[in-house]
């Protein structure tokens, strides 16, 4: 069975938090509760102007990958409706192929 | 259809079709509640009428099928327990107290009709005021209900200096005779794609912070869009923030010396000849007195004065005069100090002197189905009702095509009875004690000195609550017919119902009914949809047809200003009095006015009032924008509230050190005019002399009557009604302050 996984550019998370809230939303989660969460990692002054300040979504136990909607063709609504554009969903292997950039992250579902 | 060359996207299904049990609408996400932009949106309702879900539309070029949080939360903002779900009325002596009475709609309109026609029969329509706040879809309504009861005193109620996107509109009227915003490719159904289109080298984000908010009709994540095809970008920002970390120079300027940072990098600009000499040339006028005037701001007294080191400010002038296209995107930080209309103009100029005015990548001139900041209906209103507009005496500025009462004018008349007493205030979509009122106590008791006041919004608010004889509940976008006319580059975008909600109305209809009894030919029409179809009779279609074809693309050209497009009369140039760019501007000479720009002090601040540092030692600066809000909205929705729960401020590590307090922590901020309580966020992203916080702030769960705590909460308490020289601006980002812990019980 071909195993699922989504690949997350965090060189471009930007933190806005769409990812959760259109899970919570998809899957009638009560508030508080949700399928992906937004880590912000930072901010701290590295020295003279460099900055560590970025964004890691992570899935929770409560990600499905959005089965329901990937079998009627759609995107997980997260990757969907992230403003970024910084999710990818697909088989691993397929996404495994892409992690030749820094920051990228390749979460398996 | 109309003989114009529109553009339209293809789409997979009709506007309304069925999916697993649900009916599936695609429009447009115009508004409650407020945003400024207008999203393609797909809602989702069940069989009982209910929106259940809201998604992006994939096939809006203009989001692409993203959405940010608050349209993605939007049924439980439409199905919220707390909405308004019917009229409401209260005896004048209970306001402020929560003894609301329900009444049907016939006799919440015999009321307010009926009372509204009395004052003008009695004191004239001139005694009401029409004020409206942002974001929600008024201008056109709002306007016409205002002008065509007779009444010339439409504004933006209680915002001082109008100090909300009016000023960079205004400015740019006068000095190039219209505005432009950053070309993203927005025009265009293909986006990206097209082959007219070019990818600006550089953006200049100017006092705003895209990704969570935006005027302009700029969706913030095009920035994304365009640093990822290799755009470079420099951000101008007391604050560093993640998008800042990208950019080439991140300018961490002190807050309200925005014009003085563009007169030193126009200094260096013009300076080392790097300016487009054919377009200054043929293009521009009074560009000698514009150098002389430069030269009164070297970079080296530019960086004492902004903080931003003189080397950056050389580099990045550098920049912006090397890169071609180069666009620029800027926020209301620029309307929010007192002498915005000098520090728009000057760093417009920044782009008018590089030729980047009208280019593929540059800044572009929108096209408009209505003119969104004209209102809608100005031939409704006699000469003699237009003179008595509030300001106009005070600030000839107003005369010269800017349709609105000034606020800082109005509170005064209202507190003094002059020139005239105001009888009856009419406030759409304004929660002016939560958000946009300076001095919001003051602008309270104005309030309370009128005869009859009608609230229409989605929730009873703070202001409502307060004041409000009559109540009128407005609906969310989702429970009303409309169209998407707002700021920025206007498509051809509608607005469908899907769902209903108690009695709430649109605001489009409560304005309609009401509009019919105070003057009826001014309101023909029979129908929402005839009224819509009406407003967009030029295009050929009607409101039906246009919800087929939506979004469409109206005909775009560049560089409009060569083909004799910009101007009634047909010649080349631009829409002023020379036909040029005045960059000295014989509009402002004739009011009066610096022709150039200049940069003056904020005052308070370190600058201005140096001996008051001691006792209050911090920059501070207000209105930082959250994902979760939109203004003064949206602190009554759970999910949302739960990212951004309470008020904060932002203060450096080593102050907050200095202060003692610890992250949370509730702590007073005071001026010398009022305070307001905050949580403390100690973070490095602020510089140590700068403290930021938020805007908009009341809560929702508190006592009504005690206006939902919202003089405790509001930053506004230590903003004052003060405006600029011209009328326009106010330091709403710029102040001082000191803090101090909040002691148990207060």
């Amino acid at each position: 069975m071909t195993r699922y996984g989504l690949l997350i550019d965090t060189e471009w998370c930007s933190g806005c938090h769409t990812c959760e809230i259109a899970c919570q939303m998809e899957h009638k989660l009560p508030v508080g509760q949700t399928g992906i969460l937004v880590n912000e990692i930072g901010p701290w002054e590295i020295c003279d102007g460099k900055w560590q300040l970025s964004y890691l979504p992570a899935l929770t136990s409560q990600c499905n990958g959005c089965a329901e909607r990937v079998g009627k063709g759609k995107l997980p609504t997260c990757v969907q409706h992230c403003q970024a554009r910084c999710l990818e969903h697909g088989p691993v292997e397929e996404l495994a192929k892409k992690m030749d950039g820094p920051n990228k992250v390749l979460f398996t579902i | 259809m109309g003989d114009k060359d529109y553009k339209f996207v293809e789409h997979e299904k009709p506007w309304r079709y069925q999916e697993d049990g649900y009916t599936v609408t695609r429009g447009s996400a115009w508004t409650g509640p407020g945003c400024h932009l207008g999203c393609g949106v797909l809602l989702y309702t069940d069989e009982d009428g209910k929106l259940v879900k809201v998604e992006g539309d994939p096939e809006n070029p203009y989001n692409g099928g993203r959405l940010c949080v608050r349209c993605l939360d939007l049924p439980e903002v439409t199905n919220h327990p707390d909405r308004l779900l019917y009229p409401m009325k209260r005896a004048r002596e209970d306001r402020g107290k929560d003894k609301w009475e329900r009444i049907s709609w016939d006799e919440a309109v015999d009321l307010v009709a009926g009372k509204l026609i009395e004052i003008r029969d009695k004191y004239g329509a001139e005694s009401v005021v029409f004020g409206q706040g942002t974001g929600r879809d008024i201008a056109s309504w709002i306007t016409r209900l205002a002008w065509s009861y007779g009444s010339p005193n439409y504004t933006c109620f209680a915002l001082s200096g109008l100090a909300c996107y009016l000023p960079r509109v205004a400015g740019m009227a006068a000095t190039c005779g219209g505005y432009t915003i950053a070309d993203c490719s927005q025009q265009f159904p293909d986006r990206y794609d097209n082959p007219n289109w070019r990818r600006p080298e550089l953006m200049v984000v100017w006092g705003n912070y895209p990704l969570r908010a935006n005027s302009d009709g700029f969706y913030g994540h095009w920035m994304i869009d365009l640093l990822r095809q290799g755009m470079k970008f420099i951000m101008i920002d007391p604050r560093v923030t993640w998008l800042g970390l990208k950019a080439e120079e991140h300018l961490q300027l002190r807050p309200g010396t925005d014009a003085a940072l563009a007169l030193g990098m126009m200094n260096v600009i013009i300076n080392e000849d790097l300016y487009d000499h054919e377009f200054v040339e043929k293009w521009t006028y009074g560009f000698e007195e514009l150098c002389e005037r430069v030269q009164e701001y070297p970079p080296s007294k530019v960086a004492e004065i902004t903080w931003v080191p003189e080397e950056q400010i050389i580099r990045a002038a550098r920049l912006i005069a090397t890169s071609k296209p180069a666009a620029m995107q800027w926020g209301l930080a620029v309307d929010m100090v007192c002498e915005a209309l000098p520090a728009g103009q000057a760093i417009v100029g920044l782009f008018q002197i590089t030729g980047n005015i009208d280019i593929p990548g540059g800044n572009i001139f929108p096209v408009e189905l209505i003119a969104y900041s004209g209102g809608w209906g100005g031939e409704l209103i006699s000469e003699e009702q237009k003179a008595k507009r509030i300001g106009l005496d005070t600030y000839p500025l107003l005369k010269l095509g800017f349709q609105v009462a000034q606020a800082d004018e109005l509170i005064k008349t209202m507190e003094t009875d002059e020139p005239y007493k105001i009888h009856g205030v009419w406030l759409q979509t304004n929660n002016a004690i939560a958000c946009m009122g300076a001095d919001p106590q003051r602008v309270l008791k104005a309030l309370l000195r009128t005869d009859f006041n009608v609230v229409v919004d989605l929730f009873m608010t703070p202001t409502a609550m307060a004041c409000a004889d009559v109540v009128l509940p407005a609906c969310t976008y989702p429970e009303k017919d409309g169209l998407r006319l707002g700021d920025g580059l206007q498509r051809g975008e509608v607005i469908n119902k899907v769902t209903t909600v108690g009695e709430a109305k649109s605001d489009a209809e409560i304005n309609l009914t009401i509009g019919k009894r105070l003057n009826p030919e001014a309101w023909p029409w029979d129908t929402i949809e005839d009224m819509l179809s009406y407003m967009i009779e030029s295009t050929g279609m009607t409101f039906p047809e246009m919800r087929e074809k939506a979004p469409v693309y109206l005909p775009f050209e560049y560089k409009r200003y060569e083909k004799g497009l910009l101007r009634a009369d047909g010649q080349p140039g631009f829409n002023t009095a020379t036909g040029r760019i005045e960059l000295w501007s014989t509009f402002y000479d004739a009011c009066g006015l610096d022709p150039m720009p200049y940069f003056e002090e904020p005052s308070p601040g370190p600058g201005a009032t140096p001996e008051l540092m001691e006792e209050y030692p911090f920059v501070l600066t207000t209105g930082a924008r959250r994902w979760s809000s939109f203004h003064s909205e949206h602190r009554q929705v759970k999910r949302l509230r739960r990212m951004d729960p309470w008020p904060y401020i932002e203060v450096h590590p080593e102050t907050a050190e200095k202060l003692g307090v610890t992250d949370g922590e509730w702590v007073w901020v005071e001026n010398p005019l009022g305070r307001a309580k905050r949580t403390i966020k100690i973070t490095p992203i602020v510089d140590p002399r700068v403290v930021s916080c938020d805007h908009g702030w009341w809560l929702p769960e508190r006592d009504p009557e005690n206006l939902y705590d919202v003089f405790d909460v509001n930053i506004n308490n230590l903003v004052p009604m003060k405006c600029g020289k011209s009328g326009f601006g106010a330091n709403y980002k710029t102040s001082i302050c000191k803090i101090y812990k909040v002691k148990e019980g207060e």
